[in-house]
């Protein structure tokens, strides 16, 4: 399989795209609260990219028929925004996908509706966490199975299963590239990373078991015993130090 | 948004069971129990021994499947 590396022009790209990413994930933060709808959500995103002169990268993707997934307790990914409203206690994982000029950005976050229990506070510190374990080895030179291996053993140690069935990949001029992007795997195994790959690292961790199945509207994957699922997810550029987030609000990176 | 983790693999039906559910065998030699996609079950498509059939499999079992197409012979 052929893996893109994009060059400095594609990445600047790549970045624009990814701050609009960014922006809507600070817009959802603000406006995520009890009594919201996650259609409304889903409008406002829609609204805010599209005046930035960009397109949702999931809006018709295969059928989709959203600008973001928004995935409530044990809903793990590709919830489909409806007229469900938010109530105290929920969680939501929000996905925003923007593309740009033909280059695409990808991210998620997880957030608390109002005040929710401990569990539920610490397994989304945890996918956070989870992430930012991967993302610290998505450097030149080390391998994807590597990745796989720090959020793996990260979730576990925090009492927490990592989804199989559901994986990161690459991204940049399709919203899904090579390579696959595991969230688990053995240290020192699969491709090699180099500078200019761009990936979307993405776990998704359950607060019970992480088997899965699919709700009947063929999107919204659940956990299979209704446990509490999060999700937390960045563009990635490898480099041959940092990682650098490319969906990363302004203020913080490149 | 994430990616489903499946391989897509054709094979032959060899033998019809209970349920909806078929044994296959891959192109590759195995062997996998595998049930019928929604789709198909919708839209009535008779899956007889012998038809060659596209296989979806889930890397983390690679002992079952689910036959997502029926290709024309």
């Amino acid at each position: 399989m052929a893996i893109a590396l994009k060059s400095a022009r594609e990445i600047k790209l790549m970045r624009a795209a990814g701050l609009v990413v960014a922006e809507v994930l600070d817009l959802m933060r603000e406006r995520v609260a009890p009594g919201i709808t996650t259609r409304e959500l889903d409008r406002l995103a829609y609204e805010l990219i599209t005046a930035r002169g960009g397109k949702p990268s999931f809006l018709g993707y295969q059928g989709y028929p959203a600008s973001i997934c928004a995935s409530v307790n044990e809903e793990i990914v590709h919830g489909i925004p409806s007229d469900r409203v938010l109530v105290e206690g929920d969680i939501i994982s929000i996905d925003v996908g923007v593309i740009m000029e033909g280059y695409h950005g990808d991210a998620a976050i997880t957030l608390p509706v109002g005040q929710v229990s401990d569990e539920a506070l610490r397994l989304i510190a945890a996918t956070e966490g989870a992430f930012h374990a991967g993302a610290a080895a998505a450097v030149a030179g080390k391998r994807l199975g590597d990745i796989g291996a720090a959020i793996e053993s990260y979730a576990a140690e925090h009492g927490f299963e990592v989804v199989r069935e559901y994986t990161g990949h690459g991204v940049g001029r399709a919203m899904h590239e090579e390579p696959t992007v595991f969230n688990y795997g053995r240290p020192g195994t699969g491709m090699r990373l180099r500078p200019g790959m761009t990936l979307a690292i993405e776990p998704m961790l359950t607060a019970g078991s992480a088997r899965t199945r699919v709700l009947p509207d063929g999107w919204t994957v659940v956990t299979a015993d209704g446990s509490l699922a999060a999700h937390y997810e960045h563009t990635v550029l490898v480099t041959e130090d940092e990682p650098v987030l490319l969906t990363a609000p302004a203020e913080s990176v490149v | 948004m994430a990616k489903k983790d499946v391989i897509e693999v054709e094979g032959r039906v060899t033998e019809p069971l209970p349920n909806a559910m078929f044994r296959v065998e891959l192109d590759s030699g195995h062997e996998v129990l595998a049930h019928i996609s929604g789709k198909l079950r919708l839209n009535f498509i008779r899956i007889l021994p012998g038809d060659r059939v596209r296989v979806e499999l889930s890397p983390y079992d690679l002992t079952r499947g689910r036959i997502t197409y029926r290709l024309r012979t």
